[in-house]
């Protein structure tokens, strides 16, 4: 057997006198060699498999755009009446619309189709066969979800903010390093997005109709990712607050390292999604083992 | 040594029912003291009508549910203890789902169960070579799963389940839905991995053909107890179910009169008449010839589906 699975049978010798409980043994099951291979192989095929999707991602970078033309007018509009609203100039609230556009699909701000396929196997109960698997559930659908991502970054995020850049006059990063910063503030917000995803799709386990979670977890999406309108422009604690949120670290976050506008530098604002990514996916974690124990000792 | 091995395993689940405001409570025993192991290469047909523990043992077998009570080992471990590790050496096929990746070519399905297992290249070389091959896959490889037919379809994930070399396949109603001659196919396929590789396969079917063509063992369950374990010869002279012998006169008559059979239906010149299958035909065609103008004859054995139906109303 090339690699070794706990629980590791020296402390835990398979006898049954020195056994810990099986939902301890579950949580505390890690693969020993992380086997990178397969889950590099996942992602490879979940990217390949968007790929094929070739008419949908043309009309979804087609809708991006044209829901861009109709944000540029409305920003325009405010940042007229009301310049340096929230410390944006008008090329930031416009460069702002097209990166929002451009990283809606990736990051999965509305959810995307592969957590939205998970959460249809918990509730069909198919996620099952999930669990014939010699890998774990988290780690398969988090690869599955960066192929996704990776696509739909690179067709559906560069077409609106090439056509943006067409017409409008936008902000970009100018030094390597900042585009560095980019491209790690992206990543992580994808990762933000897939922890919180994740979540929503589990809590069928204890939600027969999870319609109500998924709502939810929309409506503060939208408003909590700086969807509706960027984050800075709200005064006060409302304001301190959305910026606190997990939802911020997907789209705010990252579009302000874009824009070289975070308070405290883009140094901070990684560190930011990095604590929610570690809370989000320690609570993913936890969250698989006791519903991987439900289903194994409940019987689903 | 025994690669599976049951000692009074039971499964109960508690099941919640409200009558207005009522809630009650009541366990249902999915799985009662079930008894049994299955040597290396055996092929197992498991059968019981719908809900009578099938699934419920299957996954307690793959380490997906824990059972009650009573120990479970396979391939030498306790499943659900341990389900990573034995998922490894078990293949699972469920006809009704696939584990195929629906939109990609099937090629890339298996390139990902060779990293998903650690197959050694050369050895996943070989084997899909093989399967390719017995399996009339050549052609496939670059379609779509989408696009393939059902039968297609059924090979492409037999093949999935196989390539990391498993000690146990269960197979859940493989042929489901598939026509005569894939289904012909398919169960020459497992008999000949069976054979040349001692695949252990464990098949649930209500399609009794597959369990003729392939088993060499057969475990009749229902209501969660095991009712019937042995042979299918075993299973069919178990049961008392009757021979049918039809007998063409020269003439339309009215029904004969035969020591030892009775007259089932009468059909114009051609009469069906019921016997114990412990009885010979012989002193039976003797009477007739002697009575009656006979033409022709034919005698039929009891269908399986006659003697499991037999099994489950007297169990």
């Amino acid at each position: 057997m090339p690699s070794q699975w706990c629980p590791n049978p020296r402390v835990f010798p398979d006898s049954g006198r020195f056994c810990v409980p099986l939902w301890l043994s579950d949580i505390t099951c890690f693969e020993r060699r992380l086997r990178v291979g397969v889950y590099w192989a996942i992602a490879v095929r979940s990217f390949r498999r968007f790929s094929t999707y070739r008419i949908a991602t043309a009309s979804g970078a087609f809708t991006n755009t044209v829901f861009g033309f109709i944000l540029c007018g409305i920003y325009l509009t405010l940042w007229h009446e009301r310049p340096g609203l929230g410390g944006y100039d008008t090329a930031d609230a416009l460069t702002f619309v097209w990166l929002q556009q451009g990283l809606l699909m990736p990051v999965g701000i509305w959810g995307a189709t592969t957590t939205g396929e998970l959460g249809e196997r918990v509730r069909s109960g198919e996620i099952a066969v999930d669990l014939y698997r010699p890998t774990h559930l988290l780690l398969w659908w988090l690869s599955v979800d960066l192929g996704r991502a990776m696509f739909q970054l690179l067709v559906r995020g560069g077409a609106p903010l090439l056509v943006g850049a067409l017409v409008f006059d936008l902000k970009f990063p100018s030094t390597p390093q900042a585009w560095l910063g980019v491209a790690a503030g992206v990543f992580l917000a994808i990762l933000v997005s897939f922890g919180i995803r994740y979540l929503v799709a589990l809590s069928g386990f204890w939600i027969t109709d999870t319609r109500g979670m998924e709502q939810l977890a929309l409506v503060l999406s939208t408003f909590f990712s700086g969807m509706i309108l960027p984050l800075v422009v709200f005064p006060g604690a409302i304001g301190a607050i959305a910026r606190a949120t997990p939802w911020a670290a997907t789209m705010q976050v990252p579009i302000d390292i874009w824009l070289g506008r975070n308070p405290g530098g883009t140094g901070s604002a990684l560190l930011f999604q990095l604590g929610w990514i570690v809370v989000l996916l320690l609570g993913a974690q936890l969250v698989t083992s006791v519903a991987t124990r439900k289903v194994v000792i409940q019987g689903g | 040594m025994p690669v599976i091995e049951l000692a009074d395993v039971s499964r109960a689940f508690t099941v919640t029912s409200r009558s207005g405001l009522r809630r009650t409570r009541r366990e249902v025993r999915a799985v009662d003291g079930m008894t049994f192991s299955v040597e290396p290469g055996e092929v197992m047909g498991y059968i019981g009508p719908n809900g009578a523990g099938k699934s419920t043992t299957i996954k307690m077998l793959t380490g997906i549910l824990v059972p009650s009570g009573g120990s479970i080992r396979v391939a030498g471990v306790d499943p659900s203890r341990h389900r990573l590790k034995l998922a490894r050496r078990i293949g699972v096929v469920f006809g009704q789902r696939t584990t195929l990746w629906w939109d990609l070519p099937l090629k890339d399905s298996f390139a990902v169960l060779q990293k998903m297992y650690d197959v050694p290249l050369a050895r996943h070389r070989e084997n899909l070579a093989t399967f390719v091959e017995l399996l009339d896959l050549r052609d496939l490889l670059d379609v779509p799963v989408r696009q393939l037919s059902l039968g297609q379809r059924m090979r492409g994930d037999i093949a999935a389940a196989l390539l990391h070399d498993p000690e146990i396949v269960y197979l859940d109603e493989p042929t489901i839905g598939l026509d005569v001659i894939s289904k012909a196919r398919l169960r020459e396929f497992l008999a000949q991995v069976n054979a040349e590789r001692r695949t252990t396969i464990i098949l649930t079917t209500h399609d009794l053909d597959d369990i003729e063509a392939l088993c060499t063992r057969v475990m009749v369950i229902d209501h969660g107890h095991q009712i019937f374990d042995g042979t299918l010869d075993g299973l069919k002279s178990s049961q008392s179910a009757p021979r049918t012998l039809v007998v063409d006169l020269a003439a339309s008559l009215p029904a004969i009169e035969v020591a030892g059979a009775t007259v089932v239906k009468v059909d114009g010149p051609r009469q069906h008449l019921t016997f114990p299958t412990s009885t010979s035909a012989a002193p039976l065609l003797a009477q007739i010839a002697a009575n009656y103008p006979l033409v022709d004859l034919s005698v039929s054995e009891p269908t399986i589906e006659s003697v499991i139906t037999q099994l489950y109303n007297s169990a």
